[in-house]
């Protein structure tokens, strides 16, 4: 069942696709309309296939790199949402949307590598499946505050260009995208961290006191490390623009390896 | 329903034209009362703003707006000839249309006139000058000007310097509450793009300039604070946005000094809006990360950009009008058949109705039953009969040959179209 609700979400994450796609032909406004109804009523349906999804794998004790997609794919529709119903600016779905679509996809695709059993956890299987909760509400943040970035910098670029008309004319202000950037990464922070003590605790019952010598351990610090930076240098030092950007890409690179090292451990 | 306009805009009449033309607010009352009182004329509105002055109607037969204007404005007809234009049925429509969309406007697309147009129509509806047909036309009129508005951009961008470095500075700054403004120097253009940023919110003004004296007039013009010219190094770190507009040779603002600012204000923006000539900032600023520079040239240029924007913008407007126009049409046509099928079926009832009082007088006094089977039939044969002529009413009323069969229909049946329930009373003719 949750994964006919994640088809059914995937379908209508479709429109949100076609929205990224169109929006290059800058025919933005009335697709706004259009399509963000029905990518809203897919972000439900995707909610009950994740509450669906989470309700079986306490059950079977399982966990499946394709679940936690799912998951990874709801949380950044929901933060676009929350984007959406804050700032009334629907820029961010140009990347969101194409990003969740392709995680939606991989995760109603049912092959990859096997489930992890999630039963093997020290403190039960609700232990395991916060501390996924937790990194991924901090990935979606790190993500989000990545295509902020990028955002910042075409619409700083057209500004200097003095080209205020045209393709990318309806971006948000600048104060407006640094702001998104700048909350959300807050917002993300305490999830990442938590998430990563709550990894660190069942990697340590796990593996025992040498856990951090893992590489995967190590890539998920050097992110964390690497997002403490980011956020310090934006609060201390004001940084926005390129030197933010370069940085949140710094750490976007560094989730994605360590997401790449959990699943392929 | 017969629409007819007459009137003088920007294009047409020069200043002095319009001026003798134009009614005040306190005058439109009487204007639209007298209008409404001309032969032919059965509904009216007046239009008087500083670039138009327009009278639409709607009329019975053709009235002459032309005689209303000599003698209600005392003006010869020879002197507004040339200035009159006059628009009648559909493509008095499309210039309603037109004008509540702000495609006929000084500045395509500025914002104001649709709320003109709805405040003139306010003032006719309360006089009771307008009906049917002009509700019909203006709510129509106030829909399409919203739709162009949603469907183009051709109201999105700012043509004047003024409004484009306001809307410049909102694309830096999101709103403009709270952002201070640095005024340096004086100048016509300055002073008016400072008013522009008030306008939207900012609210901490400064103003600095050689000459103290002019700086503190300034400031107690906009509310803001004066500022010792030699101070301003001090303090343009406080301001978001600095507007400069003096006539020092030289440069005020260099790189360096953008370096020096963002350090000071921890690299939050600034937009600087150049206005002199020569100019005062330093173009190599505009390369500093969060340092934005704009001269007149570069003002001038979007302000261009934007018009060329809104003119598009205008062609795509203009083909939802065309459609718009057609469908209004259509939909009046339509309208236009609606007393032909009341006549028609209320000629039918009173037949029925004598034969049923016919049939009572002949049987006597008739059990339920009997009456409601009478009804039953007697409605059965009528709606039958009906249905034929009304269906082709309806699908033609919009083809070229709707006024030939609206007029067969009408011989046969002997009608005239002013049935009891209609609007138009009057009496049938059977």
């Amino acid at each position: 069942m949750p994964l006919f609700w994640l088809r059914t979400a995937l379908g209508l994450y479709g429109f949100g696709l076609l929205y990224a796609v169109m929006a290059i032909w800058g025919e933005r406004q009335r697709l706004t309309r259009i399509m963000l109804p029905a990518v809203g009523l897919g972000v439900v349906f995707h909610f009950v296939s994740v509450i669906e999804s989470v309700k079986q794998g306490l059950l079977d004790t399982s966990l499946s790199v394709h679940q936690v997609e799912s998951l990874l794919a709801f949380l950044l529709m929901a933060f676009f949402f929350a984007i959406y119903g804050i700032y009334r600016t629907a820029s961010p779905g140009i990347a969101v949307f194409p990003l969740a679509f392709v995680l939606a996809l991989s995760a109603q695709s049912f092959s990859g590598p096997p489930s992890e059993n999630v039963e093997a956890s020290p403190f039960g299987p609700g232990w395991k499946y916060a501390h996924v909760a937790l990194i991924m509400i901090g990935y979606s943040a790190l993500i989000i505050s990545f295509v902020a970035s990028i955002l910042y910098l075409i619409q700083e670029k057209n500004l200097k260009a003095k080209g205020i008309s045209g393709f990318w004319s309806r971006l948000p202000a600048l104060a407006t995208i640094d702001e998104i950037g700048y909350r959300v990464l807050i917002f993300g922070f305490p999830f990442m961290t938590f998430g990563l003590i709550s990894g660190s605790i069942l990697a340590e019952a796990k593996f025992g006191p040498d856990y951090f010598k893992d590489a995967k351990v190590l890539l998920s610090a050097l992110m964390w490390l690497v997002y403490t930076i980011l956020l310090y240098t934006r609060w201390s030092a004001g940084w926005r623009g390129k030197r933010a950007a370069y940085l949140a890409a710094c750490a976007f690179a560094a989730a994605a390896v360590a997401w790449v090292a959990n699943i392929h451990p | 329903m017969n629409f007819q306009l007459i009137g003088v805009n920007h294009n047409s009449a020069p200043l002095d034209v319009r001026e003798r033309l134009a009614i005040s607010e306190a005058r439109l009352p009487d204007a639209i009362r007298t209008l409404v009182k001309q032969p032919g004329v059965e509904e009216g509105m007046v239009l008087s703003t500083c670039n138009r002055v327009e009278l639409l109607t709607s009329t019975r037969e053709a009235a002459d707006l032309r005689e209303f204007l000599r003698n209600y404005f005392g003006v010869s007809p020879d002197s507004l000839h040339s200035h009159i234009y006059e628009f009648r049925q559909s493509e008095a429509v499309r210039h309603v249309f037109r004008v509540a969309s702000s495609l006929d406007s000084m500045v395509v697309g500025e914002p104001q006139i649709l709320g003109q147009v709805k405040e003139a129509y306010a003032v006719a509806r309360g006089l009771g000058a307008v009906h049917s047909a002009l509700e019909a036309l203006l709510s129509r009129a106030f829909a399409v000007a919203k739709r162009v508005r949603t469907e183009t951009a051709i109201g999105s961008s700012s043509v004047s310097i003024s409004a484009v470095a306001v809307q410049l500075a909102e694309k830096i700054f999101g709103s403009l509450r709270n952002k201070t403004v640095y005024v340096v120097g004086a100048g016509k253009m300055a002073e008016l793009a400072a008013r522009h940023l008030i306008g939207r919110g900012a609210s901490n003004i400064l103003f600095t300039n050689r000459t103290y004296e002019r700086a503190v007039q300034m400031a107690e013009a906009f509310g803001g604070k004066a500022i010792p010219f030699d101070q301003l190094y001090d303090t343009v770190g406080r301001a978001d946005i600095v507007l400069t507009s003096t006539g020092a040779s030289e440069p005020l603002f260099r790189r360096d000094h953008g370096e020096q600012l963002l350090n000071r204000r921890k690299n939050q923006p600034m937009f600087f809006i150049d206005i002199a000539v020569p100019r005062n900032v330093d173009p190599e600023m505009n390369r500093l990360d969060g340092m934005f520079v704009y001269d007149i040239d570069d003002l001038q240029s979007v302000a261009g950009n934007n018009s060329s924007e809104r003119k598009k913008e205008a062609e795509r407007a203009e083909k939802i009008i065309d459609a718009e126009v057609e469908r209004f049409a259509n939909r009046m046509k339509s309208l236009a058949v609606v007393p032909t099928i009341l006549s028609l079926q209320e000629y039918c009832e009173t037949i029925r109705q004598a034969e049923i009082d016919r049939i009572r007088s002949k049987m006597g006094v008739l059990t339920p039953d009997q009456e409601a089977a009478i009804e039953a039939m007697t409605r059965g044969i009528i709606n039958k009969l009906l249905h034929t002529p009304i269906t082709t009413l309806k699908s033609t009323a919009a083809e070229p040959e709707a006024a030939t069969i609206h007029e067969i229909i009408r011989r046969i049946f002997n009608l005239n179209t002013n049935p009891k329930g209609s609007s138009n009373s009057g009496k049938s003719d059977k």
